[in-house]
């Protein structure tokens, strides 16, 4: 096995040379719906999915799906790991000094607070993803930040009672307030916060970049994206 | 995967269950055991064999050879597992990354460092961007594995210097005195006895590593870890078939037992293994079996 496995690996090695079409690693969370997020037949799925597949296909660009870990995707699309990050990334001046966004293919998008009863503490422990916005706004404000690496660990976080409410896109949480059958509760006012949503390139990868501006543009143009929004967004979702 | 699975909300629970079990999604988590006991199965002989040169080294009469397998031994074993584990990962595959570069792109005329950018020609690239999903996937293991061997390969080389220089003197001196060369005292003597001492320290490491195999999930691996917070995640009916709530305590629970059992198994199969090799040993295991025998 061991042999076999070495074999491979030079063979990639050696042959990976002789290159045929470009393709181009899309690097996705593949946990975040619907955004993003891993369906029953454990392949990425979601509205960047159809979106990602429709934009590689119009700028003529084969495409790989790769699942990474949020806190380490940027580091990940720096050293070359994969070429694109698609993961309901908000444009923010922070991370514009490390990779080049796209154009933005969603608007802003409002942040909200959740909790176990409408009349939740957002002031007291609020539990925000690590490296996002939602966690900088927190981390800005009075209430105590209480950081998970993973979107769903923070929502479990306020059902075991160990933050008071969670702090996430609107998005993200209106599926699961619905599925929780009263449990959860939408507390306050959403927040709108951060830039549109866009995708991150290496700010190197200039022609790529390029390749895809052209075609988000194409798909604003003739209605497939605003299509593709209704059909994976809540209507009253972006404001 | 079952012909009754086409519509999970309108099964019995063990039916659903089964459904569940067995939707693609979940084939992973189970694909992900075999990754771990591969990585196991790959990294005890490759770290062993770093340890053993490592010791060999550290061994070593030159003194500039001395110091390199003690400086390794001293080094790796200095660092925590996990600052080694995220620096030594991505230091390799630059380094490799470098060299491929040197060679094979030598009329390149852009730095390599661009701001926070690391960008090697796509020739150089490994794995190249356009190789299919599972040579990346084997890289990114094969990197694992060298990460583990080096780090388990420097405490195994503590254990195996420590082991050579158990040998009983007398053992040596006898072999010397028929008139054997360093090398053939070093072939026939210690190192076919050294394995009595090195055991005991050497099934301790073997028990951490196994332990240590959830570090595959820093290395971004998709292990057991992983799938397990993926797969026990709540899961809302619009996005799957099979939705249930916060059932990361269950997937846990089962990590811990598959752990515990595994690392069970490994202490019976260690215990008669030190057995094997007391015997006739100038040891007290050895002296107790032969004690017993007569």
């Amino acid at each position: 096995m061991k042999k076999l496995i070495i074999t491979t690996a030079a063979l990639a090695l050696l042959g990976g040379a002789a290159a045929a079409q470009d393709v181009v690693r899309m690097g996705t969370e593949g946990a975040y719906p619907p955004w993003n997020f891993i369906n029953d037949n454990g392949e990425v799925d979601g509205f960047e999915r159809e979106l990602g597949d429709e934009l590689c296909e119009r700028a003529g660009l084969t495409c790989e799906w790769v699942v990474n870990d949020w806190d380490t995707i940027i580091p990940n699309l720096v050293s070359g790991n994969f070429d694109v990050i698609i993961a309901g990334m908000s444009v923010t001046e922070a991370r514009a000094e490390v990779i080049a966004f796209s154009t933005e293919y969603y608007p802003p998008t409002p942040s909200a607070y959740v909790g176990l009863t409408p009349d939740a503490d957002i002031n007291g422990v609020v539990a925000a993803q690590v490296a996002t916005i939602q966690a900088g706004f927190i981390a800005e404000s009075d209430a105590t930040l209480l950081e998970f690496s993973t979107p769903d660990e923070t929502v479990a976080a306020v059902r075991s009672g160990e933050a008071d409410v969670v702090f996430a896109d609107f998005d993200y949480l209106l599926p699961l307030v619905e599925a929780s059958g009263g449990e959860l509760s939408f507390v306050g006012d959403r927040v709108p916060l951060g830039g549109g949503v866009a995708l991150g390139l290496r700010q190197s990868d200039v022609d790529l970049l390029e390749a895809f501006n052209t075609a988000i543009a194409s798909v604003a143009e003739d209605g497939t994206l605003a299509e593709l929004q209704a059909r994976w967004f809540a209507e009253d979702s972006v404001q | 995967m079952f012909g009754f699975c086409t519509d999970p909300a309108s099964l019995d629970s063990t039916r659903w269950m089964l459904c569940y079990l067995t939707t693609p999604k979940h084939m992973n988590l189970y694909y992900a055991f075999g990754t771990v006991l591969l990585l196991l199965a790959i990294t005890a002989p490759v770290s062993l064999a770093f340890g053993f040169g490592g010791a060999i080294l550290a061994r070593s009469r030159i003194a500039p050879l001395s110091w390199l397998g003690k400086g390794y031994i001293a080094i790796v074993r200095g660092v925590p597992d996990i600052a080694f584990f995220l620096f030594f990962v991505i230091a390799l595959d630059q380094a490799f990354e470098w060299v491929l570069h040197q060679i094979r792109c030598p009329d390149w005329d852009q730095p390599i460092r661009q701001g926070s950018d690391f960008i090697v020609c796509a020739a150089a690239k490994l794995p190249q961007n356009n190789a299919p999903q599972y040579v990346h996937d084997t890289y990114a293991f094969l990197v694992a594995v060298l990460t583990f061997s080096i780090v388990f390969g420097a405490f195994a080389g503590n254990v195996l210097f420590g082991a050579m220089r158990a040998v009983p003197r007398a053992q040596i001196e006898t072999a010397e005195a028929y008139g054997m060369t360093q090398g053939q005292v070093f072939r026939r003597i210690i190192v076919p006895q050294m394995w009595v001492y090195a055991l005991p320290g050497l099934s301790n490491l073997w028990m951490v590593l196994i332990k240590a195999t959830p570090l595959l999930f820093l290395l971004g691996i998709r292990d057991i870890v992983f799938w397990a917070r993926e797969l026990g995640a709540t899961q809302t009916p619009r996005f799957t078939a099979f939705p249930h709530g916060d059932w990361r305590m269950w997937y846990f629970l089962f990590l811990l037992v598959f752990y515990l059992a595994f690392t069970r198994v490994s202490e019976v199969v260690l215990e008669r293994i030190m057995r094997r090799l007391s015997h006739g040993q100038a040891t007290a295991a050895g002296e107790a079996q032969r004690r017993a025998a007569a």
